[in-house]
């Protein structure tokens, strides 16, 4: 294995919870809702993908294990946000609190154990491609699924019927109400989406990053994850960009710090974010474009009158 | 099988112990085009969101084809054949034209093969549009375009149109009247909700009128003159007016001279030409059917809104046109605008911090190198607050808690006190019980009484006719002159309102 193909590794490895995570937020907020829980249903994620994995031994129930408990927090955030009525800002807020609290007190017997590591899935014949071959073929199930869920969602938003509603909701719910489509339901949907994939991503990070349960071991990701949906401009292949530009850098950031560089660690730490706020700004300069794709409701409460 | 397309039968609609609809009786035929009217609040757009499916009526049923149905929601009235274009509409700005109409088709409808079918749709009848357009840069007469063809497409039996032309220009309401009247001459149903009398008795077969939620006339709009529809509407059996010894004429205070105001957004109406003169001593009252540009003159006046403005304001004296609204306070201006909550007063600060907001400028001693007393701003919040039997259930509460009638003597004697030379008023008691709105109201008169011009902007007809001493009309942003009240009725401000003042500018006549 070469220098270059170890680094290109752990940039995938670095890419693909920030990818996953706001691949899902980018969904919910097409729908017109932020939920700024991200972090907090990534961190319960993780917990309970390791606690499962660590006590069946199998990393795919893990995985299975951190999707649903993704999609549990995201159900107490749909009921406080749609069913409640409450504001999302703070919902989400107080979410994340209680996902970072939670994951503690779940984690609490599991820290320092050794981990189930997800096992990359070697395409027979492709993977022995020198150079290539590891990088494109020879990953684990979740980077081949966190690419596809970008092209799926970004088709499914573009070019189906469940897209237009979607982005019809959160353009401006009170129209598809008139026009008789359930703005909550869709909602619950797109949240329920949003959680499976920051679970997802949560338990890619507890299974295949570092196999191992950390407190806090999300560490700002989540928030990572939901300025890229922003800076994105809320279209999935830009995500994918932004994604894959921030753990370039970031893991260049360190190998710059092993070589000891001269610039300080605190500098390289802040260049991931630096550098894709500047690319994304760049590439979302068409100000129509980026107006048309804003979801005109996004964070407002709706309740339908009856 | 009934000779009724669609037959509401006994309705009636309760929000609370509000009856917003009180057993309507209406029914429709084939190829029928028939006017729903009425003022603001009589209850038509309840009416028609039940039979569009977007309301359910508390009690009475509705048949269609002769058969009791019960229209869930719209997606079933869609099923039954009926269609709907929104007064506000419900587009998708973000979406294009095409996604916008298949929005509102069944969820299996081609893409590709839409866009042809809009094409061939709207050229048939004269709506032209392109289907990969976005809505956002579309004129509102395109948009309206939009609503109907996504209707037509759906082959409907029964069209409901609430205020179509409210947002039109003539020239689109009359390409709008020959689309009408060929679908009604291919069968389809229209109902049809509109101020605008004269419209009325030009297109439509039929006419209901409703008046505080009942049916109060059935007629053959052929047969009515606008001014007998208007008496149907407005309703002579309302409380006669009480004369009041005619003002001393004093200096002019306020003055519009050809003040035009663009649009404020895609609903909004644009101000036309309107001048004004108010003098010291005199309440003038501009009637008129909502969002025909009442809030575009109040933030005109007050120096809200100063881009684009054109013409000549002057208050007391001092053209202003330019200035802020806090120089025209400084002037002895004072300003009550429409939405009490949030624009009046701010709902989480106290009423003394409220008093603060409006008068922080114009009185001595409320700011001092920088620094608000707020001693001295309890005390006017005190002060306001005993002259005007604002009940508070604690001291200097938020203006949140207040109740509506509470709130508006609030915000209203928060001016008065400042003894204004000029008030304008925008909508001084909607929303507020009658024994409050008689406080209010015997408080501009008085106000007036001292010398100082108050401009009230109202709906309410008993209340211009109660409290003005001129009247004007507003009509799709165009103000007619104003008369003394003794020399004007009822039918005519009616009139005035569907637009008989207008200047004709499309070579359509208005009255």
């Amino acid at each position: 294995m070469t220098g270059l193909e170890a680094v290109i590794l752990t940039i995938i490895t670095a890419s693909t919870p920030l990818l996953l995570a706001a691949i899902g937020e980018l969904v919910v907020e097409r729908s017109g809702v932020l939920n700024l829980g991200v972090e907090g249903m990534m961190v319960v994620g993780a917990v309970c993908g390791f606690a499962t994995a660590y006590t069946t031994g199998s990393p795919y129930l893990g995985v299975l294990a951190g999707i649903l408990a993704g999609m549990a927090m995201s159900l107490l955030f749909g009921f406080l946000t749609q069913t409640l009525a409450t504001n999302q800002v703070a919902s989400g807020l107080a979410l994340t609190l209680l996902g970072l609290g939670l994951s503690g007190l779940i984690g609490e017997s599991f820290t320092g154990l050794p981990g189930v590591k997800l096992q990359p899935i070697d395409i027979p014949v492709l993977s022995e491609i020198p150079f290539l071959g590891p990088i494109l073929f020879g990953q684990d199930i979740l980077v081949y699924i966190s690419v596809a869920l970008v092209f799926v969602v970004s088709h499914v938003m573009a070019r189906t019927r469940t897209g237009l509603v979607i982005r019809a909701v959160g353009d401006n719910h009170h129209s598809a109400h008139a026009l008789g489509y359930n703005v909550i339901a869709v909602r619950y949907g797109c949240i329920l989406f949003g959680g499976a994939c920051a679970g997802l991503s949560g338990a890619y990070l507890s299974l295949a990053y570092t196999p191992q349960w950390i407190e806090n071991m999300t560490s700002g990701r989540g928030w990572i994850a939901l300025a890229l949906v922003v800076f994105a401009t809320w279209i999935a292949r830009r995500v994918l960009i932004g994604a894959y530009l921030f753990g370039t850098v970031w893991i260049m950031g360190l190998y710059a710090q092993a070589l000891g560089i001269g610039i300080p660690s605190q500098v390289l730490s802040s260049f991931p974010y630096l550098i894709t706020i500047l690319v994304l700004v760049l590439i979302s300069r068409n100000r129509t474009l980026t107006k048309i794709n804003t979801p005109a409701c996004i964070g407002q409460t709706f309740v339908p009158d009856r | 099988m009934s000779d009724f397309l669609l037959e509401a039968v006994h309705i009636t609609k309760k929000f609370g112990d509000f009856a917003a609809n009180d057993d309507v009786t209406l029914r429709l035929r084939p190829g029928e085009i028939h006017a729903l009217l009425g003022e603001n609040g009589a209850g038509k757009s309840t009416l028609v969101k039940m039979m569009y499916g977007a309301l359910q009526p508390s009690e009475g049923e509705l048949r269609w084809r002769g058969e009791a149905a019960r229209i869930a929601n719209p997606a079933a009235a869609r099923a039954l054949g009926i269609g709907m274009v929104f007064q506000h509409f419900s587009l998708f700005e973000a979406l294009s034209v095409a996604e916008n109409i298949a929005l509102a088709l069944p969820g299996d409808t081609d893409m590709k093969g839409l866009s042809a079918r809009i094409e061939r749709v709207s050229r048939e009848y004269g709506l032209p549009l392109e289907p990969g357009a976005l809505v956002a840069d579309l004129s509102v007469g395109q948009r309206q375009r939009i609503e109907i063809v996504r209707c037509l497409l759906q082959e409907p039996s029964l069209l409901i149109m609430d205020e179509p032309t409210a947002v039109l220009t003539p020239q689109e309401a009359d390409q709008l009247f020959v689309t009408l009247r060929r679908l009604a001459s291919e069968g389809c149903a229209i109902l049809y909700i509109s101020h605008r009398l004269e419209e009325v008795k030009a297109l439509c077969h039929e006419a209901t009128v409703l008046r505080l939620g009942r049916v109060v006339a059935h007629v053959d709009p052929k047969q009515e003159t606008a001014a007998s529809l208007a008496r149907h509407m407005v309703g002579i059996d309302v409380a006669a007016v009480s004369t009041r010894t005619a003002p001393a004429p004093g200096e002019a205070i306020l003055k519009l001279d050809r003040v035009s105001l663009p649009a404020d957004g895609p609903f909004g109406t644009a101000l036309r030409d309107v001048s004004l003169e108010i003098s010291g001593g005199e309440v003038v009252a501009i009637a008129g059917v909502a969002g025909n540009g009442q809030s575009e003159l109040f933030d005109a006046v007050s120096g809200e809104r100063l881009e684009g403005l054109t013409g000549m304001i002057s208050i007391a004296g001092h053209a202003c046109a330019v200035r802020g609204i806090k120089a025209r306070r400084a002037l002895g201006a004072a300003f009550v605008p429409e939405e009490r909550l949030g624009h009046g007063a701010v709902p989480d600060f106290p009423l003394s911090q409220n008093v603060i907001l409006t008068r922080f400028a114009v009185d001595d001693g409320m700011v001092r190198r920088g620094l608000v007393n707020l001693g001295l701003a309890g005390d006017v919040a005190g002060r306001v607050s005993g002259a005007f039997d604002v009940r508070t259930s604690r001291n200097d509460p938020e203006a949140r808690s207040l109740s509506g009638g509470n709130l508006q003597k609030f915000v209203i004697g928060r001016e008065l006190d400042r003894k204004p030379r000029l008030l304008v008023v925008n909508q001084p008691t909607w929303g507020v019980d009658a024994g409050a709105a008689a406080v209010i109201r015997q408080a501009l008169i008085d106000l007036a009484r001292d010398g100082s011009a108050v401009l009230v902007i109202s709906q309410d007809l008993d209340e211009i006719f109660a409290i003005a001493d001129r009247i004007a009309v507003i009509s799709r942003g165009q103000l007619s002159a104003a008369t003394p009240t003794a020399k004007i009725d009822r039918e005519a401000i009616g009139l005035m309102m569907a637009g008989a003042h207008e200047v004709d500018d499309g070579g359509r006549a208005a009255s």
